[in-house]
């Protein structure tokens, strides 16, 4: 039954980045300028060349064409050409996921560290006034755009990655605390605490296993969120990563850049979020 | 025991919001002048009485320009959640009543979009709009892109609950006095959406004043010389301390209260929703 629900998710992964691509390379040969080739122009170049450009283009004319032999290429890694850049796309992203890679983890671990703290200790004291504190603290990041926080961690010196902690962690902690609040509310972990187990055998033995599978589907869902705030973050504090290649290719109108980094975080962002499930469906011991 | 109850914070942030709405739509008369006029011999000016937040640096005077782009954010983020719960309403809703292959197709969809990523689908969308537009058009396609890519999660929760009173027994009654397809959906299916449907619109105007905000500093919002939140806190970025111009921070004070007022709101709201 696991093994069903994988082939499930595989299943929804190729069916998304399948759909995904052929909405990516239907933007891309509808965007503006598409027909315009420079190259067509260059003085150096014969009669022939230029005829075989031309010919080029008109095969990508057809859009199903269009994205077959984009999917094929794609296929033997060969993700494109950057317009802005000139460069290989794969080659951009060898260069610039590992940055990413290391500020979006960094961000996650911190982010998912204050806000468990904060979930656990709100949970575990239970005092109306610490509660609100952590509420307040938690929304008042919640109200401050990404991109904000992004500026002011370059102001005060801050780090990167603390940035994209800020804009995760409030959204963790909502849902953390909330998972937590109503796990500790139920009776049987009432009457544990009222027959004085541990604080941790209570955590670990009673609370885990309820909202743990929740918190897993959480964790899927952060990356997503991390990924998206590493944007901002690389853009603002001149970070050469993924977010700032997808910003400079955004100003640069780089279509096939953009919607080649899309597609690769959202087959990311699936890969997280089908993990987790997957994860938590195993800890659970269900058949599905 | 509370030491202030729920009414009151709720109460205080209505006032807060019809107090900045009311105040961003009295721009003409409270604003020294336009957005766009430029005071040259007073560029990037200090606080003074004629102009109380000071100018950026183009002599335009900053009070001003906050007025207006609240006008802007706020007028436009509603109307952004209004199509983005049409658009939920329409995929989810009608999804969820119709049921079958409909509801599993209107689910796909929404999970299809729902993997991209909200930012980066948002740039990338963005992106395919040419460079040369107005500013006017910039604000439109602004919204009107947060408001057709926005819907996905509300479509969730609409199939949800119109499947759920698909099955309810007021709807089967219903159906076996004999009245079918839209007049069922129109008179006993959507005024029971109807909660779910405000509490949905609510909840997105805060979503997309953050992300108008978040795509105005990015430099891919509103076109210059037009004013939002978004374009507004870009001064922030050419700030080398905190305390140094602490007045160009008043439009990031003005975004956080009227967003802190909106979660203190929409509470009730998000409630109804999950």
């Amino acid at each position: 039954m696991l093994g069903k629900k994988m082939a499930r998710h595989g299943l929804a992964i190729v069916a998304t980045v399948l759909l995904g691509g052929l909405l990516s390379a239907t933007l891309v040969r509808l965007a503006p300028g598409f027909d315009a080739d420079e190259a067509q122009l260059d003085p150096h170049l014969n009669s022939e060349s230029v005829q075989a450009l031309r010919h080029q283009r008109l095969e990508q004319h057809n859009i199903f064409r269009f994205y077959f032999h984009s999917l094929r290429r794609a296929a033997h890694g060969d993700l494109g050409t950057s317009l802005s850049l000139g460069q290989p796309v794969s080659r951009l992203l060898r260069e610039r996921a590992p940055l990413t890679l290391r500020l979006v983890g960094m961000g996650l671990l911190v982010s998912w560290t204050v806000a468990m703290a904060l979930a656990l200790s709100a949970a575990w004291l239970r005092v109306s006034a610490y509660d609100a504190l952590t509420t307040v603290i938690s929304g008042t990041f919640l109200c401050i755009p990404a991109a904000v926080l992004a500026l002011l961690s370059v102001l005060w010196n801050v780090p990167g990655a603390l940035a994209v902690a800020l804009i995760v962690f409030p959204r963790v902690y909502r849902y953390a605390h909330n998972l937590l609040a109503k796990a500790y509310c139920l009776p049987h972990i009432i009457t544990a605490r009222a027959k004085g187990l541990s604080e941790l055998r209570i955590l670990f033995w009673h609370v885990v296993p309820i909202a743990g599978p929740q918190l897993l589907a959480l964790a899927g869902v952060s990356v997503s969120i991390a990924l998206g705030a590493a944007i901002p973050v690389e853009a603002l504090c001149g970070l050469a990563g993924v977010g700032q290649l997808a910003w400079q290719a955004a100003l640069a109108r780089d279509l096939p850049l953009l919607t080649n980094l899309t597609i690769l975080v959202t087959l990311v962002t699936l890969l997280a979020n089908s993990s987790a499930d997957v994860i938590g469906h195993m800890l659970r011991g269900e058949e599905a | 025991m509370k030491l202030w109850p729920t009414n009151f914070w709720r109460s205080s942030a209505c006032a807060v919001l019809l107090l900045v709405v009311g105040l961003s739509l009295a721009a003409n008369w409270l604003a020294p002048a336009g957005y766009a006029k430029q005071y040259r011999d007073a560029t990037d000016a200090s606080p003074s009485p004629q102009h109380w937040l000071g100018t950026d640096e183009i002599g335009r005077d900053r009070f001003a320009r906050v007025l207006y782009g609240t006008r802007i954010s706020l007028l436009l983020a509603p109307a952004a959640a209004l199509l983005t719960t049409l658009m939920a309403a329409l995929v989810g809703g009608l999804g969820g009543y119709l049921g079958g292959a409909w509801a599993r197709g209107a689910m796909a969809v929404t999970d299809l979009f729902l993997s991209l990523p909200w930012l980066f689908l948002l740039i990338t969308v963005r992106a395919m709009m040419p460079l040369n537009v107005s500013p006017l058009a910039s604000v439109l396609v602004t919204f009107l892109m947060l408001g057709l890519l926005g819907w996905t999660s509300a479509a969730r929760v609409l199939c949800s609950t119109a499947g759920s009173l698909r099955e309810s027994d007021f709807v089967r009654q219903a159906r076996a006095s004999g009245i079918r397809g839209g007049r069922l959906f129109w008179i006993h299916v959507l005024p029971n959406l109807k909660p779910v449907l405000y509490a949905q619109f609510w909840i997105s105007i805060p979503v997309f004043i953050l992300s108008e905000a978040n795509l105005g500093i990015l430099g891919l919002g509103v076109a210059e010389p037009m004013p939002s939140w978004g374009s507004l806190l870009k001064e922030l970025e050419g700030l080398v301390s905190v305390g140094e111009e602490p007045w160009k921070f008043v439009p990031l004070i003005l975004l956080v209260v009227v967003v802190t007022a909106f979660q203190l709101v929409l509470s009730k709201q998000a409630e109804v929703a999950a």
